[in-house]
């Protein structure tokens, strides 16, 4: 189960339209409103948090594109502390894109940026609260 | 070719020890041999850094004015309860006490972000930490309220001591259940999804003297950053285990109580930890040296991560209803290469312990022997080993009479 915060914003067009209902019906997705703005006729602005498989949220991003809405990823990241982390690896496991690795050799953990989908599965398994989510 | 410690700290005091890691005498036994090899060879130094919750710290505050009995009352330090069943200014923190009010795992699955542990960890950074008191009063103690920070630097004594550490092999833990689980082996997903351990294998201590013929109550070891003593088995020693060719254990097996001066550790050796869904626990930092004191000890001490196997358990029914029985046996070298195999699946496997922090641990330890600022003791006393009467029991529970 992935998690994805993104940024919709809707054309006047679509405000009426129920898009989050066809994210949960066609795409199997769960969502979680964090914050909207939508006033009919006007542009609708809504920040949500989607889970579900990462079939189903490519697919659903790209329902959403499809349907003329403008789809940014919320403006966040994990943020890896290097000085609090012991490097026991515990996080290696729960982390889907290998962000997180383990140098065989040194035995120690390092976070590579770009592969890291803030999916924020790696949070609670560290014991020393060297992740942690930047908004 | 039998040594003596004396004749090694001599060695020590002249620059001419011969110090190695538990890494490093791998490759010098395979190059040299065991007779060579334990011939040139003095000190083997090992290293752990890993979670335990049998962990404490004990403090004397040093008197107020006027007196006050905190002993028999409450006392808290950042909100965090402290034992006070001693006598007037001395407490114990325990690592896996919790802060006043925290929800634990009534809301599911709790956080534990701040414990006993970080007490401990915030002290030895020399952080000001508020203590909280409440005293009954007596003729000789009459004050009943305190309230102040506090540093390490201004206590009496401040002393490091778990009842047990340095376990001896460990359990790999699994979930073989349908939902997520929360542990103190970290959090376990659903239907084999990983499997955690948590063992510097070929460099924890036990495993480089298994039968404890070194290793005994009064042995110096590298504690927290600082120094410290094995003052007794720890709790739950259990030496009459199965064993390999190789005399390591291999299930849990022996562990130690260590103590030492927390005022000269550092917070680099000895960090809070927070596992969601279980608790606070302290990670703990320790190098213990092994002399060389003929060959079958340096043998011992080449032991390798392929050589030592952990059973792999499930935690969401075997283990905590003592089920026997494992799932299967896997070496250190599969865990640390990052998969092993269980029921015929793939696991990708994590640590609790850090490899790399256990390694430096060991280079440490070396270093200081080797700049003479840290010499081997002698056990006054083993710790019972096997073939001993020391086994562990679970508890016969009995009914309670209630007086009428």
């Amino acid at each position: 189960m992935l998690k994805k915060r993104i940024v919709l914003t809707f054309p006047p067009s679509l405000v009426s339209q129920p898009i989050t209902y066809h994210l949960v019906k066609d795409y199997d997705l769960m969502f979680n409103i964090m914050r909207g703005v939508i006033t009919p006729d006007e542009e609708g602005r809504l920040v949500i948090s989607l889970s579900g498989n990462k079939k189903s949220l490519d697919e659903g991003i790209d329902y959403l594109k499809k349907q003329g809405i403008n789809v940014e990823s919320l403006a966040h990241d994990i943020k890896w502390h290097e000085n609090k982390c012991t490097h026991c690896t515990a996080c290696i496991p729960a982390c889907p894109t290998e962000a997180m690795s383990v140098n065989r050799e040194t035995m120690e953990v390092t976070f590579t940026k770009e592969k890291c989908i803030a999916c924020e599965l790696c949070i609670s398994v560290c014991p020393f609260k060297a992740l942690v989510i930047n908004f | 070719m039998a040594k003596t410690i004396k004749e090694i700290n001599e060695k020590i005091k002249n620059g001419k020890a011969v110090v190695v890691t538990a890494e490093e005498i791998i490759d010098i036994v395979a190059e040299k041999g065991v007779k060579a090899a334990a011939k040139e060879v003095d000190v083997v130094t090992t290293g752990t850094f890993g979670p335990m919750c049998s962990s404490s710290a004990y403090f004397n505050f040093g008197h107020t004015k006027p007196r006050m009995k905190i002993g028999g009352g409450t006392c808290t330090l950042n909100n965090v309860p402290a034992y006070t069943g001693l006598a007037a200014v001395d407490v114990l923190m325990g690592a896996t006490a919790c802060q006043d009010g925290d929800p634990k795992n009534s809301v599911f699955p709790g956080a534990f972000k701040y414990g006993g542990a970080h007490v401990i960890e915030d002290l030895v950074a020399g952080k000001s930490v508020e203590l909280k008191s409440t005293g009954y009063g007596t003729d000789c103690y009459p004050r009943k309220v305190l309230e102040t920070g506090i540093k390490l630097k201004d206590m009496n004594e401040a002393v490091l001591f778990n009842p047990r550490n340095c376990y001896q092999n460990y359990n790999v833990a699994v979930n073989l259940s349908d939902k997520v689980i929360y542990t103190y082996m970290g959090t376990l997903r659903p239907r084999l999804a990983n499997a955690n351990y948590s063992c510097a294998g070929q460099l924890s201590p036990l495993m480089n003297d298994p039968c404890y013929r070194t290793i005994g109550i009064g042995t110096r070891i590298f504690l927290g950053g600082g120094e410290g003593y094995v003052v007794w088995q720890g709790t739950q020693h259990n030496p009459n285990v199965r064993r390999g060719d190789n005399d390591v254990p291999q299930v849990p097996s022996g562990t130690l109580a260590v103590m030492g001066d927390l005022k000269k550790m550092s917070s680099d050796w000895l960090r809070g930890a927070s596992f969601t869904g279980y608790g606070v626990s302290l990670t703990v930092g320790i190098g213990v040296p092994i002399p060389i004191l003929d060959e079958d000890i340096l043998k011992h001490t080449a032991v390798k991560d392929e050589d030592i196997v952990a059973q792999v358990v499930d935690y969401s029914v075997a283990y905590p209803q003592l089920k026997p029985g494992s799932l299967c046996e896997v070496t250190y070298a599969e865990l640390k290469s990052g998969t092993i195999t269980v029921q015929g699946k793939k696991v990708q496997t994590g640590a609790m312990s850090s490899y790399s922090k256990a390694r430096k641990i060991a280079q440490l330890l070396k270093e200081r022997i080797i700049n003479k600022t840290f010499y081997l003791t002698e056990a006054v006393s083993p710790i019972p080993s096997v073939g001993s009467d020391v086994s562990v029991k679970l508890l016969n529970e009995k009914p309670i009479k209630h007086k009428a």
